[in-house]
């Protein structure tokens, strides 16, 4: 038997008073695609990060090869073969696709014979692979699928024998993802070695051949794939049963709530956002919106919660809400009855310096019961936070730590607890589950549910195709500013939400679907930022 | 979890930093053949030795509360207003033309004119630049530059033409006696003795330490401040919450310009009792070193403030006795900014290290933290 | 206005422009690395004065030109230290620098010369003389071009022509050199820098390394070029408005040169109140003419900038992600 492609011994890392990776071993054999699994937070990225050289480990030890390595950084890393391709891509928006393969790997110091040979290269790579990208498009004019495959070619470019991956399908299509996944098995018979960090099952269960789980910083198994079952992974994730679907009995539903019509919005660039989106959501139900991050839903949400301007109309409740001009904007909208869960709550939805009760009162600062003649009543709103804590169990229950303090889960639990208990007419909901436990998860699913339980309206936006079915009522995709369609949870699949959100209303009789897929985004792809 | 508790966080820090730049500047000191020990003798002997040391340092110490405290709101909106020397110059401008023009029977009603003089002039030459910057996104260091460069002239063209009195100075007559305000001599001495003989240090400072007051409750009780502090935070969680950008820094930037403004009622009506040129003499940047040394908060602004009204007043006995010219206060206030300010993590690395070893016995290693910090 | 006041004026501009020009060149490299330099004033102010000092007390002006640069760049490792290894507000770092420079210049000239803060007036070889290009007297007879060539091109000091060869060097180094692309990049995105295996902390050191020699050359210029002595507070706000210009022009080499020029120009306009008073009909009385650069780089930054995009790292420093 050969010497593992990778093999990492005892390597522990803190970052401050925090433990990360906790004497993590793990032998990744060559030619193999090795699956990494585990929640947010589980320090999935913190190793590969240290195998990359991103981060300094506190202890253990690397082999490649067999070969004990020390990986300082990152050219180290390059040195020993190994390339990493980030979650949040390491490209300069800017420069071309070109420019940004041969950076850091420019063979003098001028770069016109650089250039050429890397444009050479890329030919041939693209050739073998499926890697086929323009090397003189402006990198911030493609899209995300695209983007990825440059870090792709730049690892390989730089002669990676092992590639690590981070969570490579949260930005792609199905179709796109399949496509990704295609690539990867070629580079595995080419000999190549890869590691795949993921937090979906699914993709585990289709594509590796090993599989390690970590939980809370620590390694906790490690199995091969086909003798394993995602029940037994998710428990081995989770350190407990857990349930897979979502309990939740048939809409009730009323009338009306919201009415969209005809929404356009033109960025500051002079990029169309959002083209015409129409769409009602009535009380007792929930609307989820479907998509790949960047085609609209933002701009969506932005402009129902009153800080983007748009043209069409909105009436909530059979009455209209200004679109552009003084009275739009979030706070009169949240006199309207409008609550946000925004999509990033680190950006938006929190102060992350503020305490826990000051940003309970975020939003609502202006509201009678916070207020104490001409200041506020900050006994008042920490009264508030304690109960609010108490009821939506955010731990530690303490108003008087500030956001930055509380993990993920805890952070979403304090805006959804802030907005819900508004007992607003509509709730916009942003990624809910985004960078949350699965425990967290699950309260935050069955909280969403009640809500709409009450005869409330909801509107869901989640890049998370399951989460979209397990939760809403009715369904409508968005692609490219536009609605593609609407359908119901219990008549679609997700192969068919897939090609929606591809932009394509029907499955493709003349050509592979990935292809019809690519091609489709490569005429939508200008102007077009998902993920930013 | 934050490495350092507290109190460390706002004594140690900043005191170390003070450290660093009093070691500095008495390493200047010495380079330009002067004994520092000397000088520090002679500069708390000239400041603090006599009640009429403390009367021009509390008066300087007056100064820079206000420019001190403009500083640091607009620090709170994470506003950059470096223009509080020109502010405070064309705030001295508002006090002149109200106590020159208008006529008041008690200085208790003219203070309060000339207040609000000060402080609306101040404002307006602080609206420019933060309307540009909100509107039009023009870098607000930059502008409010350019602005102090243009009220020097304003001032100038001011003082040698329309406002100037008989005579060849470039300065305004005297305000009438029922203009002047009370100074510490005034105030506090007894028939038996007198205190603060001649000092400039006037009723203003009590103003100043109302002020500190009333932006402390502005910043942490008011809606106004929550907002304002949010919008310094985080821009996007601001327009999220329906906070306009455009009001804050258009409201910070007023009342920034109105406190460096009102720094004129103690230079321009409490000292000099007419407007002269280059009446501010600087006190608009050393604003920034007191808030950055205060941490923008008004309670060590006030003590930051203190602290460097008994440098200046020191610096000037220096100047007197010593060949050590009054520029060495520029460069101990540059060192204060670039420890207190740029060079912040120097002193606090390795003092979040020494706490987090004190720490004893290691936290818990609560799920919340590992959740957050790992990924 | 004839020809020959038109080619005064643009002589002048010329020389007002190289200082502005060096600085915004000196703020392009640090910029273009994500390190804002509000503290390009404080260099320039710096090395005109060790430029001055060592020039008169050597007699040497190449050797004060090598002080006032050395000086520019300790004054700019302070700045990388403070935000680069220390991470730290770069525009609280710049406001320091330009205080310390503006504080020391003046403690030091005075106990060093005891001239109230000013440094000897230089003569002779303590001076950076105007050159003359070939030809210029023979062919200063040829109508139009003849007076150009020998008013405007020739009679320069050297660092005028090094200020304006270094524009198309800079373009060059940036567009078509490895560092360039490095440069660029490690101002637009660090990270894409840090994980393709270079440093990001060296490419910013020696960003702001070239800024601090572009600023020393500014700031000898300004005293012992296009004056004959340091004075206190001598650049008077031209680091701020190569800032301006630097913005202005995008952040472009050439566009930056253009920009200066104009800016040159409008501290042209000041000196000569006779032309406006001829050529507008107005009478601008002096404090005006004084602030009038000031306003006219407000009105530019807040008019005619449009919408302009700074190297998108700029003014943060680079931690790696969490």
């Amino acid at each position: 038997m050969s010497d593992p492609a990778i093999e990492l011994k005892g390597i522990s890392k803190a970052f401050g008073a925090v433990q990360a990776n906790k004497d993590i071993s793990i032998r990744v054999m060559p030619g193999t695609i090795h699956g990494i699994i585990g929640e947010n937070g589980a320090g999935k990225s913190t190793l590969m990060s240290i195998l990359y050289g991103f981060y300094k480990a506190d202890k253990g030890e690397i082999f490649v090869g067999g070969k004990k390595t020390v990986i300082p950084d990152s050219q180290a890393a390059i040195a020993a073969g190994i390339g990493m391709v980030f979650q949040h891509f390491k490209l300069v928006e800017n420069f071309t696709v070109l420019e940004n393969v041969v950076l850091g790997a420019e063979d003098s110091a001028m770069l016109k014979p650089s250039l050429t040979r890397a444009r050479r290269e890329l030919k041939a790579l693209a050739a073998e692979y499926e890697l086929n990208v323009d090397p003189d498009a402006v990198v911030e004019d493609i899209g995300v699928g695209m983007q990825q495959r440059v870090e792709i070619l730049k690892a390989l470019y730089r002669g990676a024998d092992i590639l690590i991956l981070d969570e490579p399908t949260g930005v792609l299509t199905p179709a796109e993802a399949d496509h990704l996944f295609r690539i990867l098995d070629g580079l595995k018979r080419e000999g190549k070695t890869i590691i795949l960090i993921t937090h979906k099952l699914r993709e585990i269960m289709d594509i590796t051949d090993t599989v390690s789980v970590m939980r809370r910083g620590e390694m906790t198994a490690t199995v091969k794939t086909s003798e394993t079952s995602p029940a037994e992974l998710a428990e081995l994730m989770v350190g407990r049963k857990v349930l897979l679907r979502i309990e939740k009995s048939a809409p009730a539903l009323g009338e009306v709530i919201l009415d969209v019509k005809d929404l356009n919005v033109t960025d500051d660039k002079g990029v169309h956002r959002l083209k015409n989106v129409s769409f009602q959501v009535r009380a007792g139900e929930i609307l989820g919106i479907a998509g790949v991050a960047g085609n609209g839903q933002s701009e969506l949400l932005e402009v129902l919660g009153g800080y983007e301007k748009a043209t069409g109309t909105i009436t909530l409740r059979g009455q209209t809400i200004d679109l552009t001009g003084g009275k739009s904007d979030g706070q009169s909208r949240r006199r309207r009855g409008i609550a946000h869960v925004p999509e990033d709550r680190q950006r938006e939805g929190l102060i992350m310096d503020y305490h826990a009760w000051e940003n309970v009162a975020f939003g609502y600062h202006h509201d009678a019961r916070y207020r104490k003649g001409l200041l506020m009543d900050n006994a008042a709103i920490k009264a508030d936070t304690a109960g609010k804590m108490k009821r939506f169990d955010v731990r530690p229950p303490d108003p008087n730590l500030a956001a930055k303090n509380f993990s993920g889960g805890n952070q979403q639990k304090i805006v959804l607890a802030r907005e819900i208990e508004r007992n607003p007419d509509l709730l916009l909901v942003g990624q809910p589950t985004r960078g949350v436990d699965i425990g967290a998860i699950e309260f935050i699913h069955e909280q969403i549910v009640a809500l709409r339980d009450q005869g409330k309206a909801i509107l869901l936006v989640s890049v998370e195709l399951e989460e979209i079915l397990a939760l809403s009522d009715r369904v409508a995709v968005m692609f490219d500013g536009q609605i593609m369609g609407e359908r119901l949870p219990g008549e679609t699949d997700e192969k068919e939400l897939g090609l929606l959100m591809a932009g394509m209303t029907d499955v493709p009789t003349d050509k592979p679907v990935h292809e019809a897929v690519e091609e489709q985004l490569a005429h939508a792809g200008t102007g077009d930022k998902r993920g930013s | 979890m934050d490495a350092m508790p507290k109190w460390a966080e706002v004594t140690l820090v900043p005191l170390i930093s003070l450290l660093l730049a009093a070691i500095l500047s008495a390493l200047v000191i010495l380079a330009i053949g002067e004994n520092p020990w000397a000088a520090v003798k002679l500069m708390v002997s000239g400041a603090l030795g006599s009640t009429y040391g403390w009367g021009y340092t509390l008066y300087y110490a007056t100064n820079f509360i206000f420019t001190g405290l403009a500083v640091s709101i607009a620090f709170q909106a994470r506003m950059f207003n470096i223009g509080g020397e020109g502010q405070a110059l064309v705030g001295g401008l508002g006090v002149a033309l109200v106590l020159l023009y208008l006529p008041f029977p008690h200085w208790t009603i003219a203070l309060i004119a000339s207040a609000a003089g000060a402080a609306l002039f101040g404002a307006a030459w602080a609206f420019i630049p933060a309307i540009l910057q909100a509107k039009r996104g023009s870098h607000i260091v930059i502008t409010t530059i350019m602005f102090n460069f243009i009220a020097a002239s304003l001032l100038n063209y001011m003082l040698v033409g329309p406002i100037k009195a008989p005579g060849q100075e470039p300065a305004t007559s005297k305000f009438p006696a029922t203009t002047q305000l009370p100074s510490f001599q005034d105030m506090f001495s007894t028939a038996d003795t007198v205190l603060f003989r001649g000092a400039p240090a006037n009723v203003t400072f009590f103003v100043g330490i109302a002020a500190c007051f009333a932006l402390w409750l502005l910043i942490w009780r008011t809606r106004l401040g929550y907002e304002l502090r949010a919008f310094g935070h985080s821009e996007s969680a601001a327009k999220y919450a329906g906070i306009s950008p455009t009001k804050i820094i258009v409201v910070s930037m007023l009342i920034s310009g109105g406190l460096a403004g009102m720094m004129a009622i103690n230079n321009v009506q409490g000292e000099a009792e007419r407007l002269v040129l280059n009446a501010v003499e600087g006190a608009g940047f050393i604003g920034i070193a007191v808030a950055l040394m205060g941490r923008s908060h008004p309670v060590g602004v006030f003590i930051a403030a203190l602290l460097f009204g008994f440098l200046y007043q020191g610096g000037a006995e220096l100047a007197l006795w010593t060949s050590i010219p009054r520029e060495l206060i520029v460069v101990i206030q540059a060192l204060v900014i670039l420890f207190t300010g740029a060079l912040d993590n120097m002193v606090r690395m390795p003092l979040e290290k020494v706490f987090l070893s004190m720490r004893r016995p290691p936290k818990p290693d609560r799920k919340s933290t590992t959740a957050r910090a790992a990924e | 206005m004839d020809l020959n006041t038109l080619i005064q004026m643009l002589d002048a501009t010329v020389r007002l422009a190289t200082p502005l020009l060096l600085a915004c060149l000196a703020g392009l490299y640090s910029e273009r690395a994500g390190i804002f330099d509000i503290g390009l004033e404080g260099k320039m102010l710096a090395a005109a004065f060790v430029a001055a000092a060592i020039a008169s007390v050597t007699g040497q002006v190449y050797l004060g030109l090598l002080a006032g640069i050395g000086a520019s760049l300790l004054l700019s490792a302070i700045h990388g230290v403070a935000s680069i290894t220390f991470r730290g507000n770069q525009l609280i770092s710049g406001v320091a620098i330009n205080f310390l420079a503006a504080g020391l210049s003046v403690v030091i000239a005075q106990s060093w010369f005891r001239q109230g803060g000013r440094t000897p007036q230089l003569s002779g070889e303590g001076r950076f003389r105007s050159i003359t290009l070939p030809f210029a007297e023979s062919l200063s007879g040829v109508p139009v071009l003849g007076p150009i060539y020998a008013e405007l091109i020739s009679g320069h000091s050297i660092l005028v022509y090094v200020a304006f060869l270094t524009v198309p060097l800079t373009w060059w180094l940036l567009f078509r050199t490895r560092f360039g692309l490095r440069l660029r990049a490690v101002g637009e995105n660090p990270a894409a820098v840090d994980t393709a295996g270079v440093s990001v902390i060296g490419l910013r050191f020696a960003a702001v390394g070239i800024c601090g020699i572009l600023c020393g050359l500014a700031g000898a210029y300004l005293a012992t070029g296009l004056q004959t002595s340091f004075t206190k507070d001598m650049t008077s706000g031209r680091g701020y408005i190569a800032l301006a210009a630097l913005i202005f022009a995008k952040w472009r080499p050439w566009h930056a040169l253009y920009a200066c020029l104009l800016f040159g120009f409008l501290q042209v306009i000041p000196l000569r109140p006779d032309l406006i008073t001829n050529t507008l009909g107005l009478r601008l009385n002096g404090q005006l003419l004084e602030a009038l650069p000031y306003i006219l780089t407000v009105v530019i930054l807040a008019g005619f900038v449009g919408k302009a995009i700074p190297p998108r790292a700029g003014g943060t420093p680079y931690v790696k992600e969490r």
